[in-house]
């Protein structure tokens, strides 16, 4: 049963993830990367992950609408398209290798739950009592793994910085002739000039 | 920090609709509760400090949207958001080397408690406090940079549209 409605979603995801591809407007592609998402996060509560399927659902739902604040605000959404040869063969070559090389792979290894899942069984049976956390995944990912949320903090502290960085309007250093030369920075005639080019 | 009145009354015209505003106003309060609540049961029920903290980013995000930046700015202004951000971070690292005095990095040291009560398992609903602010804050931060501080090329275009 689970396995028909997961096929279900499969070809629904896919479906989505082929039209956000192929269509020509901006906005209905990112509403369709919408559809893939909430498939994902149906898919995952099915798999009985739902502390996965929470987050995913939240987090597609808050990227859908910055999306669509960014692609209406940038008016630029018509994209025309063209193929560009040598990265669809190059692509299709590295598909195929991946391909014989996972079908190689997947021989070797052992079936689901053969070597007993040691370190997970660890986890399951002794998680309750060492950590006193009810739920086991809050005990794996904050005390078990401690370093893996470590890790991922400094990401998110990093690309937020980074995004920040960027995304700003104006810098600490006021912007200077010197600097427009030297570093190539467009001034803000210059943005103007080609903005209004690209209008006509 | 209660929020002015006038600024998220149906009469200003700032924002979205009347309608969108009416239901946004009740549902404000428990889309911030349901968010505070994934968090702090994040040990006990599924959930956890990262998805806690985007429902708090979104119901932010939603301010934004329904009542114009002024509503959210004053309740987490870009200041407050990166300084909250910035703390968290350092607090995250800051409380494992705590433990460091009682043994080992990411030692569990306070009691445990007694399973299943909110405030049990050590350590743990600390941390999910501090990642939920930590991606609250910084969710909310890049929609800013994003849909309001990131308008300087969309604002020339519009110029440069009325000029002509």
């Amino acid at each position: 049963m689970v396995e028909t409605f997961l096929f279900v979603l499969l070809i629904f995801m896919i479906v989505g993830s082929i039209i956000a591809i192929e269509t020509k407007n901006l906005l209905s592609s990112v509403i369709s990367c919408g559809i893939v998402g909430a498939a994902v996060s149906i898919a995952f509560l099915m798999l009985g992950a739902p502390d996965i399927a929470i987050t995913q659902v939240v987090v597609e739902i808050l990227i859908l609408v910055i999306l669509i604040r960014a692609t209406i605000t940038i008016d630029n959404t018509a994209i025309e398209a063209h193929w560009d040869t040598f990265a669809v063969v190059s692509s299709l070559i590295f598909f195929g290798l991946f391909l014989v090389f996972a079908f190689l792979a997947v021989q070797e290894l052992p079936p689901f739950g053969q070597p007993l899942m040691r370190v997970s069984k660890e986890y399951l049976q002794t998680g309750l009592q060492k950590t006193g956390a009810a739920n086991v995944v809050a005990a794996i990912i904050l005390d078990f793994r401690g370093y893996d949320t470590l890790g991922e903090a400094t990401v998110i502290f990093v690309s937020i910085l980074g995004s920040f960085v960027i995304l700003r309007r104006r810098g600490r250093k006021r912007r200077t002739e010197a600097d427009t030369e030297k570093v190539g920075i467009l001034s803000e005639a210059e943005i103007r000039e080609d903005y209004g080019d690209l209008r006509e | 920090m209660a929020t002015k009145p006038e600024l998220i009354s149906s009469e200003n015209p700032k924002g979205m609709t009347p309608v969108v505003k009416t239901v946004v106003r009740f549902a404000m309060g428990i889309v911030f509760m349901f968010g505070w609540y994934i968090i702090i049961y994040g040990h006990l029920t599924p959930g956890g400090g990262f998805a806690g903290g985007t429902i708090l980013a979104c119901g932010y995000v939603l301010l934004t949207l329904a009542f114009g930046k002024e509503v959210a700015l004053a309740k987490m202004s870009d200041r407050a958001a990166s300084i909250i951000d910035n703390s968290c971070a350092f607090l995250f690292v800051a409380v494992p080397l705590v433990g460091m005095a009682f043994g080992y990095f990411f030692l569990n040291f306070p009691p445990h408690g007694k399973p299943f009560d909110l405030v049990s398992a050590g350590v743990i609903p600390l941390y999910n406090i501090l990642i939920g602010l930590k991606v609250t804050s910084s969710l909310f931060a890049i929609f800013l940079a994003l849909s309001i501080f990131g308008r300087f090329v969309s604002k020339l275009v519009e110029e440069a549209e009325e000029e002509e």
